[in-house]
């Protein structure tokens, strides 16, 4: 459908004009409010209050959603907000990996806040437009599409009943439509989610960025949470920002010699070494497919099992040579030498609407490739690409989707499900063409992959209460906690990898804590003590990216060479002195390591409180499934007979000779379940809060974040 | 009898000329950041193949991938 008669379907809802504004020090000083029931729009200042405690990013996102809700507000409620900030450093072009933005709502799968992080164009730009944050209320009642005129100082909100749903083609649509000409089309962002996102909960938003050499609309996801579920339930098929003129001090910042100094720096490391360390620029993340194999990481069929003899054929090198496009910079913001955004062009669909059609394919990612691939005992790079590329146009997250696969699989495998309920899908592992069904269903609204896309929280009920599975089998193989899926690594042989995932406050993503390699392999957090204290600075300095706009990738998948040297090798110093200088550099601000864990306990806490506020938060809520533990099954045991015979023999004393795989698992699971309840009453303690999981006074107090909203929520709970 | 050196705080069979490499692949680490240090000395990655491990040493292979 041409252009103009997409734009002949519209209806002007309403429009709103405003001063463009000035940034200074990394701020606008004002934030957007967008109510789509009211068709209201307003500009709010950004106080100091909030810059001191939030700083900005997930921070703004977080006390925007609380002021925006009530303890009872669910995901579907008028009132729940979508929040999209990018925080103060947001934006720089000179230090890779600054253009990320934080998006905030609560969730359809966790009913409590979901935190998602992602790059692409719309965050640094929505900024440059004049705006801090985009805070997004209510519901409209027919699909709308909302612009942002980040030069003209006009937003408007108009009926768009005609244009596409599907992330790849509406996008291409509003790029074409709102750019004046083809060098104009990389200052047009577009916000999206998809058909499956209708119908799904683990719904996705797209945030675009147009690709000038491949002539491309390509796409970021903020994956997690199910935030295009509610995006699609507000009824917004897409949110646009235009900004022409991005250059490289439109932060204005106090110094900018300081961030060139730092980013320079960076830029030749990341020319000198990437290529001996992890290949970021040549396949992303997913570099690390076989060494998870190696190291008996990957997810295999449902995380039964930790590696796979046919890693290797979705591996880097695979990847590399018959798929990815080399030697393009593939930055998701400008001035990101990490460029680790790779695509698969030309790339042929087999199935689907779009079936025969060549496509470009953002990834995979590792996760992608783990999730939808080795999980579901899947090992060809074709089908990889296939439903990576599908899930992210129909708005779909690779991770929940390929996490539940996986579960369904093992319920079909073991006979908890069958094609009568499948509609007869054959849910087999390595079943590409079923998997690649169940998208295309969520697509359609229809069938069984409807059920997957609640995902497992609600699988578990749905088959123990309707078809009589075991629902204590279910809560040990469903990779679920607070609702929300497991990302994709192994973490049955570290006990703190267990908490990173147990001990989140969103759910089980890797992105607070990575604790593996420290734990498994280098043994350097031996006592509960240190791996409480690594589950209390990692989550804190991982927050801490979400606060100022950040990308964490150049921070440690990429190591300068004189870091073993240094005596805290797995902080990377060097390169947290880059991100504090950078971070002086924009806002004037001089942080020590110190502050920079304050500031993220200050939102951290604010987080926890927020889901104790909720109804959840507290300990009852950092139980984890079994299969993240230890083996449940006696196949998963008697694979790794040797490793889990020798740990009974030399920790527990236990003689394991005539003794049954039963039993031998029995005495494993107790002494597991036992380490990991003391494991969360250390990091508690450390954390500052209570033994039901509940920051203390004392805590909130010495953080300055006693405010009275947070006292009311826990102080009959001390 | 098996003799033992400490690898990463843990004990690891230990004969006679084995190199850091032969250790790095009887672990199949193949993570491309590890630091290697024997004793507190650091090897550098070049050595690899020829710096022999000595019965007693106390031998760390660090992988660097931390918090994420």
């Amino acid at each position: 459908m041409d252009i103009n008669t997409l734009k002949e379907g519209r209806k002007l809802l309403t429009e709103y004009k405003y001063e463009l504004g000035k940034l200074d020090k990394g701020y606008t000083d004002r934030s957007l409010y967008i109510n789509i029931s009211e068709n209201k729009i307003d500009s709010k200042p950004v106080t100091q209050m909030m810059k001191d405690k939030f700083v900005g990013g997930k921070g703004f996102g977080l006390w925007y959603l609380w002021n925006g809700t009530t303890p009872t507000t669910k995901w579907n409620d008028p009132e729940n907000e979508i929040i999209i900030c990018g925080g103060p450093v947001c934006g720089i072009t000179q230090y890779p990996g600054s253009g990320k933005s934080l998006v905030c709502s609560i969730s359809p799968m966790t009913n409590i806040p979901i935190d998602s992080n992602v790059g692409g164009y719309f965050g640094p730009l929505l900024k440059f437009a004049g705006w801090d944050a985009l805070e997004l209320q209510g519901k409209a009642e027919k699909d709308i599409i909302i612009y942002i005129d980040g030069n003209k100082g006009v937003i408007t909100i108009e009926e768009a009943p005609l244009e596409a749903i599907d992330s790849h083609v509406l996008a291409e649509q509003l790029t074409e439509m709102y750019a004046d000409n083809e060098a104009d089309k990389r200052n047009v962002s577009v916000v999206t989610a998809g058909t499956g996102a209708e119908h799904a909960k683990m719904g996705l938003l797209n945030f675009s960025l147009y690709d000038t050499r491949r002539k491309v609309t390509r796409f970021k996801q903020a994956g997690r949470g199910g935030i295009g579920r509610v995006f699609r339930d507000k009824k917004v098929k897409a949110i646009v920002v235009k900004f022409s003129g991005v250059k490289g001090n439109l932060n204005n910042p106090v110094d900018q010699a300081i961030i060139n100094k730092a980013g320079i720096k960076m830029h030749k490391e990341m020319h000198n070494l990437d290529d001996k360390q992890n290949r970021m620029r040549k396949v992303g993340t997913g570099y690390s497919v076989e060494i998870m194999s190696a190291y008996d990481l990957l997810p295999v069929m449902n995380y039964q099992y930790g590696g796979h003899e046919d890693a290797k054929k979705i591996g880097p090198d695979i990847l590399i040579n018959n798929y990815l496009t080399q030697g393009l910079e593939d930055g998701c913001w400008y001035g990101c030498s990490m460029a680790c955004a790779k695509t698969a062009d030309n790339f042929e669909l087999q199935t689907g609407p779009y079936k025969g059609q060549r496509v470009t394919v953002d990834g995979p990612e590792y996760e992608t490739t783990a999730g939808v691939g080795s999980n579901c005992g899947i090992f060809d790079p074709r089908a990889i690409l296939e439903i990576n590329f599908y899930c992210d146009t129909y708005g779909i997250d690779t991770i929940s989707f390929g996490t539940s696969t996986a579960f369904v699989m093992e319920c079909y495998t073991r006979g908890i499900i069958n094609k009568e309920i499948t509609g007869g899908l054959d849910l087999k592992f390595g079943n590409f063409e079923a998997s690649v069904e169940l998208l295309h269903q969520m697509s359609r609204g229809e069938g069984f992959g409807v059920v997957v896309g609640q995902g497992i929280h609600q699988m578990k009920k749905i088959f123990s209460e309707e078809y009589g599975a075991d629902p204590d089998f279910l809560f040990d193989i469903g990779m679920e906690q607070k609702g929300l899926e497991y990302s994709e690594y192994g973490s049955k042989e570290s006990l703190a990898q267990q908490g990173g995932f147990g001990l989140t406050n969103k759910g089980p993503q890797h992105d607070e804590a990575w604790l593996i390699f420290m734990d498994m392999v280098n043994n350097q957090i031996p006592t509960f003590e240190d791996k409480a204290e690594a589950l209390y600075y990692f989550p804190m300095f991982r927050t801490w990216f979400g606060l100022y706009g950040l990308c964490k990738l150049p921070w440690n998948d990429i190591v300068p060479e004189g870091n073993k040297y240094t005596s805290e090798p797995a902080k990377i110093p060097e390169h947290v002195q880059n991100y504090l200088d950078v971070v002086y550099g924009v806002t004037g601000k001089r942080l020590n390591t110190t502050d920079m864990v304050r500031e993220s306990e200050r939102v951290y806490n604010f987080q926890r409180i927020f889901n104790i506020r909720l109804g959840k938060g507290l300990r009852a809520n950092d139980r984890v499934p079994y299969r993240s533990m230890g083996p449940v099954t006696k196949e998963e045991y008697e694979s790794r007979q040797e490793r889990y015979d020798g740990q009974l023999k030399e920790i527990l004393g236990y003689d394991t000779e005539g003794k049954s795989t039963e039993e031998k698992m029995a005495v494993l699971r107790k002494h597991r379940e036992n380490q990991y309840e003391k494991l969360i009453d250390a990091v508690y303690a450390r954390r500052g809060w209570n033994s039901n999981g509940v920051p203390t006074l004392e805590r909130l107090k010495d953080l300055g974040m006693d405010l009275p909203i947070l006292v009311d929520v826990v102080k009959d709970l001390q | 009898m098996i003799q033992i050196i400490k690898l990463n705080g843990r004990d690891f069979p230990w004969e006679a000329g084995m190199t850091v490499e032969d250790i790095m692949n009887k672990k199949n680490f193949i993570f491309p950041k590890i630091i290697v240090k024997i004793n507190n000395q650091h090897i550098e990655v070049e050595d690899y193949p020829t710096t022999i491990v000595n019965d007693g040493d106390n031998v760390q292979m660090i992988h660097l991938l931390a918090g994420g």
